[in-house]
């Protein structure tokens, strides 16, 4: 089948973003906060065991508007070039 | 798997810069050789740090409750070697690391080593390993794909357990790191392992005699995979 790993990895997509939607509500049910950054969370575990970190970032962004603006310009940054190349590389294989 | 600005105490975040220091020199080297005798593999660099680009500034929720990000670094792993990807996750890094205090400056030799190195190296071997014994080309890259990314984070959990064993001693410490890390990041690595592959494919449809000229595939495998996609 031609489109056949596509399919299958959209249906793995699928797959897990329904399991997010189930867990989530499972979650909102029992009202507690969820869905925070395992980073973060690791970080919590080693102060908790009385850890003060040594040195902080010299700048952070300011909000998380800022920040996610620089999380979609970093994805935007990396999806351009991989369009332009395959792109490139399409529009060669059709005109040789 | 970032380890955050100041969370490793001297000496680890010094050991882990030695670490991965002469990696990240072969890498600059390799490349360097790349760059003067075979230029056409260029754009696939680029594709591949592209990819670590994306991947890793997308968080993703995972089942139990916890967000965490794929790392793309396996593509660069399989396609380049780790000594390369190990440079390419390192602009990644900084990049994270100075902009969005992801990170840090001075856990960067840490995180270069799990992101850039431990897992491509793994992605690198898994690939090998499968096209020596003759594997499905795809289902090889989809197993060394989401192991890479599953290793970078038991490296990163085994790294905060040697800094932090605390009382449990480093077993203990192991265990509650890597069940924050490497149990949220499962489903993670199957879906990024499932991408690459996809990626992949496309590669083989577009420009097989990179993929020859890089050693990765023989002509007449890129012949196979060509025909069953016809």
């Amino acid at each position: 089948m031609k489109y056949g790993m596509e399919i299958a990895v959209a249906a793995l997509i699928i797959v897990f973003a329904a399991v997010f939607l189930v867990q989530d509500a499972a979650i909102q049910a029992t009202g507690e906060e969820a869905w925070g950054g395992a980073d973060g969370e690791a970080a919590d575990l080693i102060e908790a065991s009385g850890y003060e970190p040594w040195t902080e970032p010299f700048w952070a962004p300011p909000s998380g508007e800022v920040e996610s603006l620089l999380f979609a310009l970093q994805a935007a940054i990396g999806a351009v070039i991989i369009g332009y190349i395959f792109g490139y590389w399409q529009g060669s294989r059709n005109t040789a | 798997m970032h380890i955050m600005e100041g969370f490793l105490p001297s000496p680890w975040w010094e050991i882990w810069f030695l670490v991965s220091l002469p990696f990240i020199v072969i890498g600059l080297y390799q490349l360097n050789k790349l760059v003067q005798e075979k230029r056409e593999a260029l754009p696939l660099l680029a594709v591949a740090g592209a990819f670590v680009f994306v991947l890793s500034s997308l968080k993703l929720p995972s089942f139990n409750g916890s967000c965490s990000h794929p790392t793309g670094t396996g593509l660069g792993g399989v396609l380049f070697g780790p000594c390369i990807a190990a440079v390419l996750g390192l602009i990644v890094l900084i990049f994270q690391a100075v902009f969005l205090a992801h990170g840090g400056l001075t856990t960067l030799g840490a995180n270069v080593f799990s992101m850039g190195i431990a897992g491509p190296a793994v992605a690198y071997l898994i690939y090998k390993a499968g096209t020596r014994a003759g594997a499905n080309t795809y289902a090889t890259v989809f197993v060394a794909a989401a192991l890479a990314d599953l290793f970078t984070y038991v490296v990163t959990s085994v790294q905060l357990a040697l800094a932090f064993p605390g009382t449990a001693g480093f077993l203990g410490a192991f265990s509650a790191f890597a069940a924050i890390f490497a149990v949220t990041q499962v489903p993670l690595a199957i879906v990024e392992g499932a991408v690459i592959m996809l990626v992949f494919k496309y590669i083989v449809q577009l420009k097989p005699e990179i993929l020859t000229r890089l050693d990765l595939l023989s002509e007449s495998t890129v012949q196979k995979l060509r025909e069953a996609a016809a």
